[in-house]
């Protein structure tokens, strides 16, 4: 589909919309729908219209293959990393009251944080499971 | 939804089942809009609408649009799903009515989550709440599930490549 002109545009009209949707989901979740799942997909989603539109190659230029299996395992260090904060501070694990100046700001940054984890976990697992299955073919397609 | 669900059974081309899979998926997504879970409804049209489908239409690349003819017509798992229909079905007699107030799990922690979450995390969206820090070990453990999989995936297919 690299020849389609219509298809390149649109894509590269709505990539960034998207992204900007995602980190919307991501960050808006504590006040609205959403949340680190939602955003990740979407996250994700964007990119993988990228790959299905410009081809694999390109979209693996974009974000790297390195780069997406060390974000899913970023995001649940991160999770995790969160929740032995909470015991460095002198809490239970995952103890959010005590990352704050009072316990109302700490929950805000440990659900930002958790959130935070969950989206970086999900859109590199749905990315890589992309990248997998796209490359599985081309590599089926060359033999 | 139902036509939905009934065209997927009988469809014998591949592509049209994602297709119709897909569609199931955005129904469902609107039923639960009506159903005001708006968090899961936007996870279901995510997921199951959109990244599935292309990954399903990416499998599908790979092993051919037709589904194969079965060479026999096995009787038993008919009926074994039947059987859990109905007991299911049986079931469902015993569950409270839709929108219970009294339900057993409006009643037990939901209540006091509704009441006292804005106050305690500040957070105005009840759900993001209970899911990160009330629930905050269940939705770790949800990340390490999907890490898992997309573990699991990896070294499946990574071997396969490397022959």
């Amino acid at each position: 589909m690299k020849d389609d002109l219509i298809l390149r545009v649109v894509s590269k009209l709505t990539m960034p919309f998207m992204l900007l949707f995602a980190l919307y989901v991501q960050f808006h979740g504590d006040f609205g729908p959403g949340g680190g799942f939602q955003a990740g997909v979407i996250a994700a989603a964007a990119i993988v219209f990228y790959g299905i539109t410009f081809g694999l190659a390109a979209a693996q230029r974009l974000v790297p293959e390195i780069v997406v299996e060390r974000l899913l395992a970023a995001g649940v260090l991160l999770y995790a990393g969160v929740g032995l904060a909470g015991i460095l501070l002198g809490g239970n694990y995952l103890d959010y009251f005590v990352l704050g100046a009072d316990t109302v700001a700490g929950q805000h940054r440990g659900i930002f944080w958790v959130e935070a984890g969950v989206g970086l976990t999900v859109a590199g697992v749905m990315l890589k499971l992309f990248y997998m299955f796209a490359s599985r073919g081309r590599d089926a397609g060359d033999a | 939804m139902a036509a939905t669900v009934v065209a997927l059974a009988l469809q014998r081309n591949l592509f049209g089942a994602v297709v119709l899979f897909s569609i199931y998926s955005f129904l469902m997504a609107t039923v639960l809009v009506a159903l005001d879970a708006v968090d899961v409804a936007m996870t279901e049209a995510a997921v199951g609408a959109g990244v599935s489908t292309v990954l399903l239409l990416g499998a599908l690349y790979l092993v051919g649009g037709m589904e194969a003819k079965p060479l026999v017509r096995p009787l038993l798992p008919l009926v074994l799903s039947i059987a859990v229909g109905a007991v299911l079905a049986y079931g469902m007699q015993g569950l409270p009515g839709f929108s219970d107030p009294q339900a057993p799990i409006h009643v037990h922690v939901a209540a006091r989550y509704l009441a006292e979450a804005p106050r305690e995390t500040g957070v105005p969206n009840v759900v993001t709440a209970v899911l990160a820090s009330y629930r905050g070990y269940d939705t770790l453990g949800e990340t390490v599930v999907v890490f898992t999989a997309g573990a699991g995936v990896i070294a499946l297919l990574r071997r396969r490549k490397r022959k």
